[in-house]
Formats: structure tokens, sequence, C-alpha cells
């Protein structure tokens, strides 16, 4: 179910250009950047875990160890940042 | 952490919805689990799924910090489940399934091992007459997901005996979870009420009253439930919805359990609810 392979840009305004419009899809909520999805009871515990998975298959990423916590996730912003930082860590790798 | 700390060995037999929620909750507590279901293929996916269910854990904070996983095997015969300390059923709610596999554990283990069943609506006592030592069978009813939440139900059958009660209850301490026990009725107390009002709320569905998200959107907003009845339905796979309201309805003859038309047409056209992608709701993909 991961059709659209489309390559998205990873700057942090395009990550979190991607994820509002995801979140609006899919919780049918268009959410500020900085809204507290779980404390707000917009997203449930089972919703995280779909967020873990469709980051890593977004932007080809490992959410693993302590990573892995849903603070990385409560927030638009939060998730923007995990994604760069990742992904910047890959970059770092590829690089060396 | 107490030193004495006894050594649980977990053999789980059924590799569905239940038997991986089960598993992902006692590899995550550092117990070892051998996972029986039937097939290869089906136990490969199983896999897949208690690793994707450890990790749900792990970002919900649900697993105690700093302990070692415990280790997953999974076979296709019930021979590799005799070594173990504590045997946990979690096949289809059908009591001729039920049947045969708790008389097939009965036979490969010895005594003194825990029999539980994660049965739903099947009384402890029927299913008491299908293994050898009835005294060492007890209902255990994990909530889905059974790695976030803590509270279970336990059943204490007429023929349960002391010796197994105490032994659960050391098995579920060490699991992190806490337990209410409650005695034999088909149902129990969860899905006795439970079971009921989802029938009801898909009737009403059905009915036109009011659409799914309405029903939902009630209970949760008017009534606090932290998931209304059709989005817990979901959770719970409405094939298994349906069979435990008829074990339901064929022992208690009451007519607010027998599934309604609407959960049928979804169960026959295999929207089984998360587990498919599609239920009461559209989950879009297939989450684990």
């Amino acid at each position: 179910m991961t059709a659209e392979q489309t390559i998205i840009p990873v700057t942090a305004e395009a990550v979190e250009a991607a994820l509002v419009a995801f979140l609006a899809e899919r919780i049918k909520t268009e959410v500020a950047p900085d809204r507290d999805l779980f404390s707000s009871g917009l997203a449930s515990s089972m919703f995280a875990m779909q967020l873990v998975v469709h980051l890593e298959e977004s932007y080809d990423i490992a959410v693993v160890g302590p990573e892995l916590k849903l603070d990385n996730f409560r927030t638009v912003q939060a998730m923007t940042g995990l994604v760069l930082r990742l992904r910047g860590a890959a970059d770092a790798v590829g690089d060396g | 952490m107490s030193a004495d700390k006894p050594d649980h060995r977990l053999a789980i037999v059924g590799a569905g919805v239940m038997g991986t929620n089960i598993a992902a909750l006692a590899i995550g507590h550092g117990l070892p689990v051998v996972l029986v279901d039937v097939a290869d293929a089906v136990l490969a996916r199983a896999r897949r799924t208690v690793t994707q269910k450890l990790r749900h854990a792990q970002l919900m904070g649900a697993l105690p910090p700093g302990r070692p996983h415990g280790e997953l095997m999974s076979s296709t015969s019930l021979d590799d489940a005799a070594d173990a300390t504590t045997i946990i059923e979690a096949v289809t709610e059908l009591p001729e399934t039920k049947a045969k596999v708790l008389a097939g554990v009965s036979a490969v283990v010895r005594r003194g091992t825990t029999l539980i069943s994660n049965t739903s609506c099947i009384p402890i006592d029927e299913m008491a007459d299908w293994v050898t030592r009835a005294d060492e069978l007890v209902g255990v009813h994990f909530m889905n997901p059974s790695y976030l939440i803590k509270m279970v139900e336990v059943i204490r059958g007429p023929r349960t005996g002391e010796a197994t009660m105490a032994a659960v209850s050391g098995l579920l301490a060490s699991l992190g979870r806490e337990a209410l026990v409650v005695r034999d009725s088909p149902g129990f107390v969860i899905n006795r009420l439970l079971h009921p009002l989802i029938n009801s709320a898909a009737m009403l569905v059905e009915q036109g009253v009011a659409s799914v998200e309405v029903v939902d959107g009630l209970l949760e907003g008017c009534l606090g439930h932290s998931t209304g009845p059709l989005r817990t339905a979901d959770l719970i796979g409405l094939d298994n919805l349906a069979d435990s309201l008829n074990v339901l309805y064929e022992r208690r003859a009451d007519e607010s359990c027998r599934p309604c038309e609407l959960l049928l047409t979804k169960v026959r056209e295999g929207n089984l609810g998360r587990k498919t992608g599609r239920g009461f709701y559209d989950y879009g993909e297939v989450p684990s």
C-alpha cells in the first residue's frame, strides 16, 4: 500500500508540509505543527505506530533504540526533527 | 524486583491477534515464548507482527526498562509446548477448535503446568471437561493490545485449584499485569457487558439511527469511553466478535447477543476490522 514512491525532498518545510497533509487525510483535522496529537485526543496509541511506519517508509529511515519513543511523535515539529536527525545521521554515514 | 523470580516459560497456542499480543507482552517482559500454530506461513507472519507489537510497546513506554527481551520460538507441533511452565490457549472462539487444542495440549504437558485459556465467552467449566486435569485450567482474559492495557480479567472456574490461582497470580505479576478475579459464566463480566453493547451499536447503524462515527462519538464524548464500541469491535476483530456473540446467544438466549446482519455482512465480505484494514472504519492499510 505504499504506491506513492514519490521522493519527498527532505527539508524541514517539505517534511512538515507532507506531515500536515498526511494527518489531514488520516485524522481529518488540519493540525498546527506544535499541536500535541496525543494529549489533545486527536490521535490514539494505535495511530502512533502507524506514524512510525509512515515515516520509516516515506523517508527510508529506521526509528529504533532510544529514538522509538512517543515524544518524537507528539507534534509535527517533533516528527520533522526526528526525520531530519535520522536522515542527517544516514547521510553522515554515507559520506564517511 | 525480587531475586527469586520464578523461571517462567510460556507456550502460546494460536498466533492470531491475541496470541501475538500476549507473545509481545511476555517477550517484552523477558519471558521466553514458544508460539504454536498450524502452518509455517502463519508463524512467519506472526513473528513479524510480534516484532511490530514489541516496537509499539516500546514506543508507548510500556516495557520495563533495561530488561532483555525473552526469546521467541515458533513451532507447528504441540509437542514443543511440553516443556513450558504455562500454556496459554488463544485459538478461535469455536468450542470444537478449543476442545481439540486443549485436549491436545493437556495430553503433552506434565502435571503442575498451568493451563490458561484466553477465552472470550466460553465458560471455563465447559473447557475443563476437555482437559486431563481440570484443577490446572484457569481463564485469563487479556485485553487488546495486551502490552498496553495493564488490567486483565481472571476467571476462576468451579474446578480451578488453589495452586493454579497462585501460579497465575505469580505469572501475571511477572508480566506487570493487574488482575481482577471473577466467577465462571458465559462471557464472564467484560464480554457479557461489552459484546451486547457492540452488537446494539451496530444495530443502531444498521437501522439508520446514527452513523458509525456518531454512535462512537456519543459514547466517547458523553459517557467518557476512551474508544467507542464500533472502534473497539474493529480492534477485537469482527469474526471473533460474531463467534463470541454466538457463544453468548447459544448459552443465554439473550436476543441482544444474536449477531446483527450488518456485523455478519462485514464478516462475510472479509472486512474484519483493523487486522484486514477495514471494518466499521477504513484504516487505509494493515497496520502491523
